[in-house]
């Protein structure tokens, strides 16, 4: 059993600007625990968080996979970032903390060069306009609001998820099952050619959870 | 934080600016040197990763001389205690990052970056 990251640094003042890990943040620690051999004799040397908030999940990948790795983390909302810096600090694991959207300023030089993706995305469906402005103002309500069927932020960047994954990069997503888990697998597979399983799922109070792991669906050779 | 390994992955990415936008020109920094653990494995993984004379480049231009113009073929200690302190020692507290292109000015604050993009500047 790995233990859930240190998080007694931060304080209420934190949680009122950056999401707090929850029901679902404690679902991907188990996930990633539970590919845990699988990640290690991957032997990643670049993993990358987006919206990493609290810096709980890097954290806890961190703690797993050790020093010989560079973890990145992106998050629009600057408090995040300073949460997830400080939360590597606390964990002893060393978080490079970037205040940007998605992945775009490491775009063109991390192309199909990492390892470990992992994004637990505003996921709630809300209204378009809610989760627009949310984005816009870079605030803690960013962290959830996810306009039509939750996939409206997600959607961005699984447009561009493939040209950051290596060979053997894994891209980890939390997802609801009201954001249409078939179809988003359907979808990955037949756009971008990656392949994908549910790791773990969990019902915690109204919310169905999905754990989904992405690999590069290899060419099988016949003959 | 912004270390010199972070700084070698970050390009800027306003919009239409896709050529020279790389190696992003520190500026008005503020440095602090932290000791980090020398973990030479990871460095000799890591090294095929870096974009070497924009490394040497920005280490020049903060003041540290200790790496080749040229990527040595044979890696020694010494070499790769070298870039080890240059990769992840170097940290920049504060000042920002100028793209040689387009001119725009990215801050750090607190060691973090801010790559944010106003709306009409986004690709």
């Amino acid at each position: 059993m790995i233990p859930t990251p240190d998080l007694s640094h931060l304080t209420s003042e934190d949680y009122a600007l950056t999401y707090e890990p929850a029901e679902d943040t404690f679902l991907f620690l188990d996930a990633l625990e539970s590919d845990v051999e699988d990640l290690k004799n991957s032997r990643p040397l670049i993993c990358l968080e987006i919206g990493s908030g609290s810096g709980c999940v890097s954290s806890f990948i961190g703690q797993i996979l050790g020093p010989s790795v560079l973890y990145l983390c992106t998050d629009i909302n600057p408090h995040a970032c300073r949460c997830s810096q400080s939360t590597g600090k606390q964990n002893k694991v060393s978080l490079e903390c970037v205040n940007t959207s998605f992945a775009s300023p490491l775009m063109s030089r991390l192309r199909h060069q990492v390892d470990v993706v992992l994004f637990n995305p505003p996921y709630v469906p809300t209204e378009y306009e809610e989760a627009h402005i949310a984005q816009q103002a870079k605030s803690i309500s960013g962290a959830w609001a996810g306009g039509y069927d939750g996939m409206q932020v997600t959607n961005t960047f699984l447009e561009t998820v493939k040209d950051l994954l290596s060979d053997k990069g894994r891209f980890y997503l939390v997802a609801l099952k009201q954001n249409n888990i078939p179809e988003i697998q359907r979808r990955m597979l037949d756009e971008h050619n990656l392949e994908s399983e549910v790791v773990l799922q969990r019902r915690a109070g109204r919310e169905h959870l999905f754990i989904l792991r992405f690999t590069i669906k290899k060419k099988v050779i016949t003959s | 934080m912004v270390r010199l390994v972070t700084h070698n992955l970050l390009a800027c990415h306003a919009k239409d600016c896709n050529t020279n936008n790389f190696p992003l020109v520190f500026q008005n920094v503020q440095l602090e040197i932290r000791e980090a653990e020398f973990n030479s494995d990871f460095i000799r993984n890591f090294l095929p990763k870096i974009e070497w004379n924009a490394l040497v480049k920005t280490a020049y231009e903060l003041g540290d001389t200790s790496l080749p113009q040229d990527q040595p073929e044979m890696v020694d200690d010494e070499f790769l205690k070298n870039l080890h302190h240059v990769l992840f020692e170097i940290h920049i507290i504060e000042g920002g990052m100028v793209c040689p292109n387009c001119k725009h000015n990215y801050p750090i604050s607190d060691g973090i970056p801010n790559m944010l993009l106003a709306e009409h500047e986004i690709a």
